[in-house]
């Protein structure tokens, strides 16, 4: 449905986005993942047509977004950052002139403008001007917006960004239904929100694409991955670090915390995996050391070190890089 | 009606209603109403001390200075609200044409324009009952002060595209409607002949608004300042586009 090749972006000497290529078909969800200035935003903005690109290609539904436009932008629904919408209006209001300009009249807009209010919880808030709205409603009222002619492709520039936990969790709900039917592409730089919700999520850092895959996939990156943890009593660290390095097929073993006499201590593998084979290996071992296990268990890897550890944040590896 | 108007239409809907929606509208309105009253009326118009039955100086001559302030204000929101408040990516991202968009806001803002100067009836029906007064005349200074009010709001559909902040729009605005209003006058032109060669005097006057209103004034229709208003209204929403294009481009 989406396809994006070699897409570019410069403004002024700055390459914001710098030849990103990825599709989206239907029944995807895709997370775009990032560090803030990344280039989410501005790609999602060349998607949309709102502004177009120095290089490269964006072609929705196979109309090209510069050349065909029109036709392109009828098959989008877009939620931009921040969630505008116009101050002066109502919230019913607002939605109906949206849905007017996505050409429903009468009874279609009447009908679309409901279902929208419906799927986003807002009757309650239907007739109340958008500018006397709390964050969550105004966020809700773009999303209503973006859905109002059940578009074939949704994209949603953080979605989530300042709603509250329930409303989190209805708004994730709320995409992974219309995920079903749809490409939908959305930003967000909650980690949680991306295992939550999406088929595949892709990495970007200034301008680039640094890792595609299913969650899953890039979890297997982590060190973490394939992991065994475990919490020992009454034993010293030193000897639960030793004896773990002893175990088959661990690289190396590391004591994660020590409190009184309880120990956390972690195995890791020689080669990814997840099979359980290394916990099996150090439950073995902790058995015939008499060790009290309190607890064992394979790590799955975690996006949030995956993420740290393939994105150049401003704060971590510029600084690295120039103390090197 | 097709697409495209269909989509004007919209957008100009929308504008109309938002002036209605808030204060705006009747403040302008009647402001506009009393400062028309009270120039026509007073010494200053000059309207029952003339002793004719004419509006073209005691009514019509206001005009131009008037809309100098109160056109700007009207519109120098249009654009800039949009940036201001980001609803311009959203207004861009629909399936309409950037076009539409910049036709539908000026149509909707000249249209507010010509409510209110329609809501100036009662000095037609004063200057009626008071003499044999020439309808025609009359009706060639509305639509003389009309176009001007055109010409003012294209201007300022062009400088609140510009910039985010409404208060610079409206002064952008007022400078230049102001110049092109003034190069117009003798007094300002003369200064210009002093050092300047003669052609491009009379090309700067030839842009200016006032000439071209006054002859609507004498109650005439003459192509060319139909043609004039038309380019300047043009001219102006094009540059419009051009504003915002490159806005977009970055």
């Amino acid at each position: 449905m989406i396809k994006v090749e070699n897409l570019e972006k410069h403004f002024g000497t700055k390459r914001a986005v710098a030849g990103v290529t990825f599709s989206v078909e239907r029944g995807e969800i895709l997370g775009f993942l990032g560090p803030n200035g990344a280039g989410k935003s501005t790609t999602m903005r060349m998607i949309t047509g709102f502004i177009p690109p120095t290089a490269g290609t964006v072609t929705v539904g196979g109309h090209d977004m510069v050349e065909d436009p029109i036709p392109a932008k009828k098959l989008i629904g877009y939620l931009p950052e921040n969630a505008p919408s116009y101050t002066d209006m109502t919230v019913y209001g607002f939605l109906a002139f949206c849905a007017e300009l996505r050409g429903l009249r009468g009874d279609a807009k009447k009908k679309a403008v409901h279902r929208a209010v419906e799927m986003c919880f807002l009757e309650s808030v239907m007739y109340q001007s958008t500018d006397t709205l709390s964050k969550g409603y105004k966020h809700r009222t773009c999303l209503a917006q973006s859905i109002l002619h059940d578009p074939e492709i949704l994209v949603l520039d953080e979605p989530t960004d300042g709603l509250d936990p329930n409303q989190k969790h209805e708004a994730r709900q709320l995409i992974r239904r219309m995920g079903e039917k749809k490409a939908i592409i959305f930003s967000t730089h909650i980690l949680e929100e991306v295992d939550a919700v999406c088929s595949r999520a892709i990495i970007i850092d200034r301008g680039k694409i640094v890792a595609n895959g299913t969650p899953a996939e890039l979890r297997a990156r982590s060190d973490m991955s394939g992991a065994v943890s475990l919490r020992v009593v009454g034993i010293a660290a030193e000897t639960v670090k030793t004896r773990l390095a002893l175990v088959p097929g661990t690289k190396r073993a590391t004591v994660v915390k020590e409190e009184g006499t309880v120990v956390w201590a972690r195995a890791y593998p020689e080669a990814h995996s997840t099979n359980g084979a290394l916990a099996r290996h150090v439950a073995e071992t902790a058995q015939k050391e008499n060790w009290k296990v309190e607890e064992l268990h394979t790590e799955e890897g975690r996006l949030d070190e995956v993420f740290r550890n393939i994105t150049w944040s401003e704060t971590g590896k510029d600084k690295e890089e120039k103390k090197a | 009606m097709n697409n495209s108007a269909r989509n004007i239409w919209t957008i100009a809907k929308r504008e109309i209603n938002g002036y209605f929606a808030s204060p705006v509208a009747y403040v302008f309105i009647v402001i506009f109403l009393l400062l028309m009253g009270f120039f026509t009326f007073s010494k200053l118009g000059g309207f029952f001390e003339g002793g004719e039955a004419s509006l073209a100086f005691p009514f019509f001559r206001w005009h131009p200075w008037l809309y100098l302030f109160l056109v700007p204000a009207v519109g120098m929101r249009l654009w800039s609200e949009e940036r201001r408040l980001h609803t311009m990516e959203l207004l861009l991202t629909m399936p309409i044409t950037p076009w539409q968009a910049i036709v539908g806001k000026f149509i909707a803002s000249w249209l507010f324009l010509a409510i209110a100067l329609a809501l100036t009836f009662p000095v037609v029906f004063t200057v009626c009952y008071l003499g044999h007064a020439d309808i025609g005349t009359i009706f060639c200074g509305y639509l003389g002060s009309l176009m001007v009010a055109g010409g003012y709001l294209a201007v300022t559909c062009l400088t609140s595209a510009m910039t985010r902040n409404q208060v610079i729009s409206f002064i952008l605005s007022v400078v230049i409607c102001l110049f092109l209003l003034l190069v117009g006058f003798e007094l300002v032109t003369e200064w210009f002949v002093r050092w300047a060669p003669d052609w491009a005097v009379k090309t700067m006057a030839a842009f200016s608004f006032y000439p071209h209103f006054i002859n609507f004034q004498k109650g005439t229709i003459d192509s060319r300042d139909l043609v004039y208003f038309a380019s300047v209204i043009g001219f102006s929403l094009f540059s419009t586009g051009v504003v915002i294009r490159n806005l977009r481009a970055g």
